[in-house]
């Protein structure tokens, strides 16, 4: 049922792909063998591929500089406010990482993060964050489809959402060590199956193609570009299997203003505040968000019987 | 002791200093996000201004230095001006001049409500604030509308406090100068 939904949502590449660039690909492909690489340039080229390719879910408006991707964070781990997280980030250590995969699976169990990355082959998608503050980037992440590691350890039928958390380690991370005692750590986040089986859900290890730095959630952190940014969990050490809709932080920390939804949605209010426009960082004039984040065409169906006025 | 002739213009070139501090930002490339960056630095600095001008009482009943009196016109109209600076930015450049988006947010948005308020209030505060209007309405007339400063300030607050979401430290700082000051005004009252 999944894939066949993606077919019929799927943009056609010829839309996305310039014909010169295309042409272009199939030449270096050609000129490779020729140039007698053989079998070994044949088995890099799918490598090379992902990260040349514009992929079908990449938009191709401006993006954020990196500077400013690195510079303007939310993750209250690191520090509160918008440059602290970069300021701290050298306190966090990604390495050696592990990340404990758990709950309804076939074979549970803590494994090292090289072994977890291992099968995937890591593509470019640049996408369009949208954060309930309204504000906005377009970020070149560098990840892989959460739903391949999701079909690697195999659900079971009990598997209804998939739920994630951060490290929690108030050494590495000070904005943990409880000053007011407003946050309940760690840092928890889920999605529905079908969302986080979603080809537009990313698992990201890198941005504008180095390594993710740690404010932007090193090593390992989510990205669901429909929904606002506090859905994409960064650092995460644990991903559960669970049959009930599990905790998120910022609904536990005020329902009324968070959902676990969290669709981006300009019809819907933030309580306080509007949500039809938004500012894309480092521009004077604000613009109008859109219906799921730009996303509607690939995610609308997912949710086509529930009111989302309701499910915020 | 009487003021000295080069105190105010020193003042005033003083309390220009974050507007040109918060212009330079913008030069040199400081900000990630400029806009958000002049914005809370104006609405800051219109708080920081109505606090001092609210002080200038109490500071004058502790030290009895009467001259005080004197510099607390031009502080009241600084605040003024960083409010107005604040609004004009949010109106340019969140709606592009666009009323009816204006209208709506400041109906529909509480803390937009309370802000565009407090500014709405201040208007007859910086036309009354000159000599020629203090005579004409006379000192306890002008001083009676003057006490509005302290629903401004209150007002002013709370516009901020509608739009935290979890880091509270800098908001409950300035709350916390605000009933201070207010409380003295009360012991001052009551004796």
């Amino acid at each position: 049922m999944l894939i066949k939904k993606t077919a019929a949502n799927a943009i056609v590449s010829s839309e996305i792909t310039p014909e010169s660039v295309y042409k272009a690909r199939r030449d270096f492909l050609k000129y490779s063998i020729h140039a007698g690489m053989g079998l070994a340039a044949l088995s890099q080229a799918p490598a090379l591929w992902a990260t040349t390719a514009a992929h079908a879910f990449s938009t191709d408006e401006a993006q954020t500089p990196y500077k400013k991707v690195t510079r303007y964070n939310n993750f209250v781990e690191l520090g509160s406010g918008k440059a602290y997280p970069a300021k701290n980030a050298h306190r966090l250590k990604t390495s050696p990482w592990s990340v404990t995969i758990d709950g309804e699976i076939e074979n549970p169990g803590t494994y090292d993060l090289e072994d977890i990355l291992k099968p995937h082959t890591l593509e470019e998608r640049i996408y369009r964050l949208r954060c309930v503050e309204t504000w906005s980037m377009v970020i070149p992440w560098q990840g892989f489809a959460l739903a391949d590691l999701i079909k690697r350890f195999k659900p079971t039928s009990k598997a209804k959402y998939v739920a994630f958390e951060t490290l929690h380690d108030p050494k590495q991370l000070p904005g943990q060590r409880s000053r007011f005692g407003s946050f309940d750590w760690p840092y928890v986040e889920g999605l529905r199956m079908d969302e986080a089986m979603h080809p537009l859900t990313l698992l990201a290890t890198g941005l504008y193609g180095k390594d993710l730095p740690a404010q932007n959630g090193a090593p390992l952190r989510l990205v669901v570009p429909w929904k606002y940014g506090f859905k994409s969990i960064k650092s995460i050490v644990r991903i559960s299997f669970t049959e009930q809709q599990p905790p998120t932080t910022w609904n536990k920390q005020s329902p009324e203003e968070y959902g676990f939804y969290a669709n981006v949605n300009p019809t819907v209010s933030h309580p306080r505040w509007s949500q039809k426009r938004e500012r894309r960082i480092g521009h004077f004039f604000k613009q109008d968000t859109l219906m799921f984040n730009g996303y509607a065409e690939q995610v609308a169906s997912l949710y086509s019987d529930m009111d989302l006025h309701k499910w915020y | 002791m009487v003021l000295k002739p080069w105190f105010k213009p020193s003042l005033f070139i003083l309390c220009l200093l974050p507007l040109v501090w918060l212009v330079l930002g913008l030069i040199q490339d400081r900000y990630v996000e400029p806009l958000q960056a002049l914005s809370h630095g104006t609405g800051d600095w219109a708080l920081y201004f109505l606090l001092l001008t609210l002080s200038i009482t109490p500071l004058r009943q502790l030290t009895g230095y009467t001259q005080l009196l004197r510099i607390r016109r031009l502080l009241g109209l600084f605040a003024f001006f960083y409010s107005l600076v604040h609004v004009l930015l949010w109106l340019v450049f969140d709606h592009s001049l666009f009323w009816q988006g204006m209208w709506a947010d400041i109906i529909e948005r509480p803390y937009i409500t309370v802000g565009f308020l407090a500014f709405i209030l201040m208007l007859p505060l910086a036309l009354t604030s000159n000599r020629f209007m203090i005579k004409k309405l006379g000192g306890k007339r002008w001083q009676q509308l003057h006490r509005l400063t302290y629903v401004v300030c209150a007002l002013g607050l709370l516009h901020y406090w509608w739009q935290i979401k979890y880091d509270m430290s800098h908001i409950l700082l300035l709350t916390l100068i605000f009933v201070g000051l207010m409380a003295l005004r009360r012991i001052k009252l009551t004796k």
